[in-house]
């Protein structure tokens, strides 16, 4: 186990992740990738398909290890956990939306929103009462009692998000949580997502909308594994305004 | 021309002095264009010379008040009524550049539209957050400074999104000949 030195609650250092290592159909889906979010930031991730951006996710939220280099989440190196002592790092840690939202069909939007505080042990009343706060943040509290199948793509989608930010998670992943939203929706779900970041959790978004990654304090954009470019390095808040910007831009988020 | 029928369509809601339309000119378009005292009289020399508009009395400090003519009225119904033609646009210094760099020897097109693209990012990083200071439920100018705001991200998303298909494009057409 690493012990965290600095303030990052993730950080990911060179890491990269191969399929198939040594076969014919290898397939570097991420190389050499380094990333720290501080509590407080909100990275978004860009690039186009294939680009390995939800490797990038599956990486960061220990659903998935890197072939070389480390991840560190919350000051434990992931590499160094068994599955189990992994699984439940994450439990604890981290909120994750899927990107094919992975809601439970059997259950109702409520339930799949307490699912993960009750498997933290938090006793039923309080994670039903979590949830149905989560589920009014992104604006469906009155869903509660449907099952996925009687929700449309943009209800479902919403439901997945809150059940991604019950409960103190402190590293929050997002891999397009507003692809089936309309751009009101999105935007609201972007507010979310930022108060919470702004409110002391770390965030990483997968986005493909430059407009939902301008949200971002810094966004990296990814080509076939690589990183390319990210805008917003320097500290979050400071830069010139563009020409035209109404009423100016001076000071960040808070 | 906008200013003159922005002008013109205040002019339809009351007389105004020309100090006047101006303030309300940039209190109700957010305050993304502004306009001068001089841009103001001059449009509203012209509105009266066209009979769109005529002089009603002075005031003792010299300032003129000035009311809509039903020619006027007419003329600001149909600007309603009608779209705003959307004329060629003018020369696109970005679209220029890459057309170019496509054909330039010694540039790489893909650093080109990935300069652009960290540029047009930076942009909307700043729209967004001018529009995260607007209230939630903003009201008058705010309202306008918002929607003024939307209209700035959405162009700039759709300039983020053009640079993004130029790179597939191009990859699909030089079949991995870039990089
Ligand atoms: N389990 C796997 N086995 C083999 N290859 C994989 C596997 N998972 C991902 N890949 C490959 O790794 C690369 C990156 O995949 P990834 O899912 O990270 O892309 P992405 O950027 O999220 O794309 P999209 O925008 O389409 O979701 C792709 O070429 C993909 O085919
Ligand atoms: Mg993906």
């Amino acid at each position: 186990m690493t012990e965290q030195t600095t303030g990052d609650l993730l950080r990911m250092t060179d890491a990269g992740r191969v399929h198939h290592a040594g076969t014919p159909t290898e397939v570097h889906a991420l190389r050499s990738f380094s990333l720290a979010v501080a509590p407080g930031e909100l990275v978004a991730v860009m690039g186009p398909s294939g680009s390995g951006k939800s490797t990038v996710l599956h990486l960061a939220g220990g659903l998935d290890v890197p072939t070389s280099g480390e991840v560190v989440l919350d000051g434990v190196s992931l590499g160094g956990l068994s599955v189990r002592k992994r699984a439940a790092l994450r439990r604890r840690a981290v909120g994750y939306v899927f990107q094919d939202l992975n809601l439970v069909p059997a259950l109702t939007a409520v339930e799949n929103v307490m699912l993960p505080r009750e498997l933290d042990g938090v006793p039923t009343a309080a994670a039903r009462a979590e949830a149905l706060a989560a589920l009014a943040e992104v604006d469906v509290a009155d869903l509660g009692d449907r099952f996925p199948e009687e929700l449309s793509g943009g209800q479902q989608q919403r439901v997945a998000i809150a059940r991604a930010l019950v409960g103190p998670r402190r590293l929050v992943l997002a891999d397009e949580p507003t692809g089936a939203l309309d751009s009101l929706a999105g935007e609201a779900v972007m507010k979310v997502l930022r108060a919470r970041v702004d409110a002391g959790a770390a965030g990483l978004l997968v986005t493909h909308d430059a407009q939902h990654a301008a949200w971002a304090d810094r966004v990296v954009r990814l080509r076939d594994g690589f990183v390319v470019g990210t805008t917003g390095e320097v500290v979050h808040g400071v830069g010139e305004a563009p020409a035209g910007v109404v009423g100016g831009v001076a000071g960040g988020y808070r | 021309m906008s200013i003159r029928h922005s002008l013109l369509s205040l002019l339809a809601e009351g007389d105004r002095h020309g100090y006047q339309l101006r303030q309300e000119f940039e209190a109700r378009t957010g305050g993304t264009w502004p306009v001068n005292i001089g841009q103001v009289y001059t449009t509203l020399g012209r509105l009266c010379r066209d009979g769109l508009a005529e002089e009603v009395g002075k005031q003792d400090d010299g300032s003129v008040t000035y009311r809509i003519t039903p020619a006027g009225k007419a003329e600001v119904d149909t600007w309603w009524a009608g779209p705003v033609a959307r004329t060629a646009p003018d020369r696109d210094e970005t679209s220029i550049k890459v057309a170019l760099a496509v054909s330039s020897p010694g540039v790489d097109v893909l650093d080109v539209l990935e300069a652009e693209r960290e540029e047009t990012l930076r942009a909307l990083q700043a729209y967004t957050r001018a529009k995260t200071r607007i209230p939630d439920h903003p009201t008058g100018g705010e309202l306008a400074r918002l929607l003024v705001l939307d209209q700035q991200i959405f162009t700039a998303e759709a300039q983020a999104r053009w640079l993004d298909h130029c790179e597939q494009r191009l990859a699909a057409t030089t079949q991995g000949s870039a990089r």
